[in-house]
């Protein structure tokens, strides 16, 4: 184990020696996570909004009612967000641990936060800071755990 | 027992889910490159893994529990409920993907699952 480690890795070695470039691309897509998602929320927020509310009866006033839905500008880019979140994801969970992905992108609680402070002008109690504190914690003390603790499958290219 | 019901759904089915797509991109293996076309690709074949249908089928069903339950109560009891999915998911990635959740990794989802109660419980 180990000597062949270098240039073309073989599955085995690297799920026992994960290198940087490793972290990198998985911190890189967590954070495309934990932009995107919230992000994707907060515009999907803002376009009902702009909507109002939904009829649902009868069915020509809620057929009216989601092409103004789809006419929405944030709407649509809410929708782009999320996919571009989901593909990060799909991406991350090809490669790293469930259990190392999922805590990790709480880190989103942190960012709607954030979002909201900085952007809405809204008030972030204390206990609410107290509480992304904790979470940026547990964040920290997780990435330090290697992202992969399992033997990977390599996408072949082809 | 509604109440039961409803975040039993909302933790198990979300969780369930998620471990789902991450089986289904585990078989597709590891993406190698950033470049679009392969991307592209990957997100394909993913696509085409039944696993990632029946984890889009579990989270959709967890999405409907959500607001079932955010019907009946509030926001700021429904959400730190359903922190406990943190730790469901590692348990879940302990058992059925074999993942090894070292006692770091456990201290790192405690505290997570515990700031994410405490920033909903914060919401003012």
């Amino acid at each position: 184990m180990g000597t062949e480690a270098i240039g073309k890795t073989s599955p085995a070695t690297q799920s026992n020696h994960p290198h940087k470039p490793l972290k990198l691309k998985t911190f890189l897509m967590i954070l495309v996570m934990v932009i995107c998602g919230p992000l994707g929320n907060v515009l999907l927020g803002k376009g009902m909004k702009q909507v109002g509310a939904i009829a649902l009866w009868p069915l020509s006033r809620l057929f009216f009612d989601a092409t103004r839905i789809f006419a929405t500008v944030p709407i649509w880019l809410g929708i782009c967000s999320l996919l571009v979140f989901f593909v990060a994801y799909m991406l991350v969970l090809s490669w790293a641990d469930y259990s190392f992905v999922q805590p990790a992108s709480a880190l989103a609680y942190g960012v709607v936060a954030m979002l909201g402070y900085f952007m809405l002008g809204e008030d972030v109690s204390p206990l609410r800071w107290t509480g992304i504190a904790i979470i940026c914690m547990g964040v920290f003390i997780v990435s330090r755990t290697t992202p992969r603790t399992t033997n990977p499958k390599v996408a072949d290219p082809g | 027992m509604r109440v039961f019901i409803l975040f039993s759904i909302i933790i198990l089915a979300g969780t369930a889910g998620e471990l789902c797509v991450s089986l289904a991109m585990k078989r597709v293996g590891e993406a190698t490159s950033f470049h679009p076309a392969h991307i592209l690709r990957v997100v394909m074949r993913g696509l085409r893994q039944p696993w990632m249908w029946v984890g889009v089928g579990m989270m959709a069903l967890a999405f409907f529990a959500l607001l079932g339950a955010l019907s009946i109560f509030n926001v700021s009891f429904v959400v730190p409920v359903t922190a406990l999915s943190y730790i469901a998911g590692a348990l879940g990635g302990a058992v059925f993907l074999h993942e090894r959740v070292n006692l770091w990794r456990w201290i790192g989802v405690l505290l997570v699952a515990i700031g994410v109660t405490l920033v909903v419980l914060g919401k003012s």
